[in-house]
């Protein structure tokens, strides 16, 4: 199922009567998710992506704008004649009933012709048990199970009455770190096997960029970007993006253009041809820089700290925004770790360069 | 483990509730105990020096006396019929005040009232609007003028007036005054219990049977009620403890005759006849019914206990 957003807005009124101040929560929100994609809304608390999910499932009222699914307008519809699956960050399963009556209930609540009889809403919460694969704990009430156990009763209770959208609040983020990554490929298995549309809300980019097929960054209700995972990760349109995606995260320098030429503090890093002569603020991600005898970049090396399979390099520059700059280098060089400077040439297309006032991106005119 | 030396001073620490739960609440429990089986015991008489033989007397004669089955058949009536319909009522109207937003707060506030009303001054509150004016001396319809409000309001809507708590008025009529006012007097802490519940039911089970389209009468019967269970149970059973225990609400409507003026006693409860035996001096009788209400009390206590284990979801 196609979902489409169009122009969605959603303010809240403000708490306090005699101000005349307003959330806006989503801004004008235009997107259209591709039938059968898994879709990551992602960005900071605060920016909307759950207000945003809360209005596709119909708990919440756009203020404006328009939400289709397929051809279908859904914007007036209540939650429960969207066809929905929605699974809360906390599970919000029923407590005093078993899995099995809480994966059950959506099926009971079914009237008239969508009617099923006992044996076939057996049947259809078995299959659904067995998808996300607790079939052998249909009898224990919520509190007898793990968190991850809890999270695939959620998802099997959303996806029994077989949704036209799944939604996805925080999926993750009451897991520990190793089921997380456990059940963030269950979750990948679970939409592949079912082809129904997914959207999920993080803000968590490891997760959203690992298992997305499109992925949405947000900031104050403001959709900044949209596509998939690596070209939102190689072409930010902003620094906010660059920021917000990568582990560790993009070096930031305060730099300038001068004469095709850019600069970080003294050093003439990279030619930047078609770019007027200006003050920028200059983005590096950690594997953008080459460990070079004779590289542009002068650094005062901090440490070395070895991780296997590469190296991190943590050291300074009097031009950095960060406190550090880390950069990933293969494990294979070789640096001297008591020297006091280290000198990089960097990789053009891992370099970004940003207005330092608007912060947006700034490319070279052709 | 605490050294022996410190022992002591813990027990000095504790010593003045000890003290005071010892005299004023284990001893008087001994000494009902004592009195319920020393056959005919009577405070003056023991002072008198008289003594009293040991035995199970004083039950007997309270089992077999008319006044006590009366008063027996009073308070298990009004507590069959008060508890169910004020644990009703008060889940209803808990529901529908935790649903709305606006004046909440000040409704909250009015159905809190009763709670902190003297129950006597609601008692004549009430008596006073049961009651009727004019002569009542011969048939029923010889009304001829109410003041009592619900009078009026019946009598406005074209009913006959009905003769709630005056000389000659019946049974039944005495019996729905009071399961009235009982009901009333008693919806406000189980209001209270009850909102205090709901409210700390999370939300997102709402939403999540809203996404899945769940009506609201199953939202009610299949989330509410079981998500509040622990709450019922509680205003439930201190419902029947406090209902076996009824008396003020008794006095507020009728006085100390506990009854209509020409059949007093009618509406006497348990505690009022341990009351009575009190003060005419009778406090072997008074102690045997004390131990016969403690053990109703105990055994329903129990029942209740027992229902909810299967059906209370903590």
């Amino acid at each position: 199922m196609k979902v489409e957003l169009e122009n969605l807005t959603k303010i809240f009124p403000s708490r306090n009567k005699k101000s005349q101040e307003v959330v806006v929560a989503v801004d004008n929100f235009t997107f259209s998710i591709p039938d059968g994609k898994l879709v990551g809304l992602l960005g900071p608390s605060g920016c909307g992506k759950s207000t945003t999910l809360y209005m596709i499932s119909g708990l919440q009222k756009p203020t404006s704008g328009k939400i289709y699914f397929g051809d279908d307008d859904v914007t007036e519809l209540t939650p429960e004649h969207r066809g929905v699956g929605l699974v809360f960050q906390n599970y919000a399963l029923y407590p005093h009933m078993t899995v099995k009556q809480n994966i059950l209930f959506p099926l009971q609540n079914l009237k008239g012709e969508d009617k099923l009889t006992k044996d076939e809403m057996l049947e259809r919460a078995y299959n659904a048990a067995k998808l996300v694969q607790i079939d052998d704990l249909m009898d224990r009430k919520p509190n007898e199970l793990s968190g991850g156990q809890q999270q695939r009763v959620a998802i099997a209770r959303a996806l029994v009455k077989m949704p036209r959208v799944l939604l996805l609040d925080e999926p993750l983020s009451n897991l520990d770190a190793r089921l997380r990554l456990q059940t963030r490929e269950e979750i990948r298995r679970i939409q592949r096997e079912t082809q129904i549309t997914t959207v999920f809300v993080t803000h968590d980019q490891e997760e959203a960029m690992s298992i997305s097929d499109i992925i949405v960054v947000m900031k104050t209700g403001v959709v900044q970007q949209i596509g998939k995972p690596q070209e939102v990760y190689d072409n930010p349109i902003n620094l906010f993006v660059a920021k917000f995606l990568g582990t560790p995260p993009i070096n930031v320098f305060s730099g300038r253009v001068e004469g095709g030429m850019l600069y970080i503090g003294d050093d003439a890093v990279l030619p930047a041809r078609g770019i007027d002569d200006r003050e920028v603020t200059v983005g590096i991600r950690p594997e953008g820089f080459v460990l070079s005898e004779d590289g542009p970049l002068h650094c005062k090396l901090s440490s070395v700290e070895v991780m296997g399979r590469d190296v991190s390099i943590v050291s300074g520059h009097d031009a950095s925004l960060n406190p550090v700059i880390r950069s990933i280098i293969d494990a294979d060089c070789k640096l001297d770790p008591t020297a006091e400077c280290v000198r990089f040439a960097l990789k053009p297309h891992k370099v970004f360069i940003f207005d330092k006032e608007t912060e947006e991106r700034i490319l070279p005119e052709e | 483990m605490v050294e022996s030396k410190q022992q002591w001073k813990a027990w000095l620490y504790l010593s003045p509730a000890i003290i005071l739960l010892l005299v004023f609440t284990v001893w008087p429990i001994i000494n009902t105990v004592r009195m319920a089986f020393l056959e005919g015991y009577s405070g003056l008489a023991a002072v008198g020096g008289q003594t009293f033989q040991f035995g199970f007397g004083n039950f007997v004669k309270v089992v077999k006396y008319k006044r006590f089955l009366n008063c027996l058949k009073n308070t298990v009536l009004l507590c069959v019929l008060t508890v169910p319909i004020s644990s009703f009522l008060a889940l209803l109207i808990a529901v529908c005040l935790n649903s709305i937003k606006p004046l909440q707060k000040v409704l909250q506030t009015i159905f809190f009232l009763p709670y902190v009303t003297n129950s006597i001054a609601i008692g004549m509150v009430f008596a006073a609007m049961f009651n009727i004016v004019g002569s009542f001396f011969g048939t029923e319809n010889e009304i001829i003028v109410t003041a009592g409000i619900i009078n009026n309001i019946i009598e406005f809507f074209g009913g006959h007036a009905v003769n709630w708590i005056n000389a000659g008025s019946s049974y039944i009529a005495n019996l729905t005054v009071m399961v009235v006012y009982i009901v009333w007097n008693a919806l406000p802490f189980k209001i209270l219990i009850l909102l205090g519940g709901l409210q700390s039911i999370n939300k997102q089970y709402y939403e999540a049977a809203r996404v899945d389209g769940t009506s609201r009468t199953r939202i009610f019967t299949r989330i509410t009620v079981p998500l509040l269970s622990p709450m019922l149970a509680y205003v439930v059973i201190t419902g029947f403890i406090g209902g076996f225990k009824e008396y003020t609400s008794i006095v507020g409507i009728f006085g100390e005759k506990m009854g209509p003026p020409d059949d007093a006693g009618r509406m006497n409860t348990m505690v009022g006849f341990i009351y009575d035996s009190l003060s005419s001096n009778n406090q072997g009788r008074a102690s045997a019914a004390a131990l016969i209400l403690f053990a109703i009390i105990l055994v329903v206590t129990l029942i209740n206990l027992q229902v909810s284990k299967k059906r209370v979801h903590y």
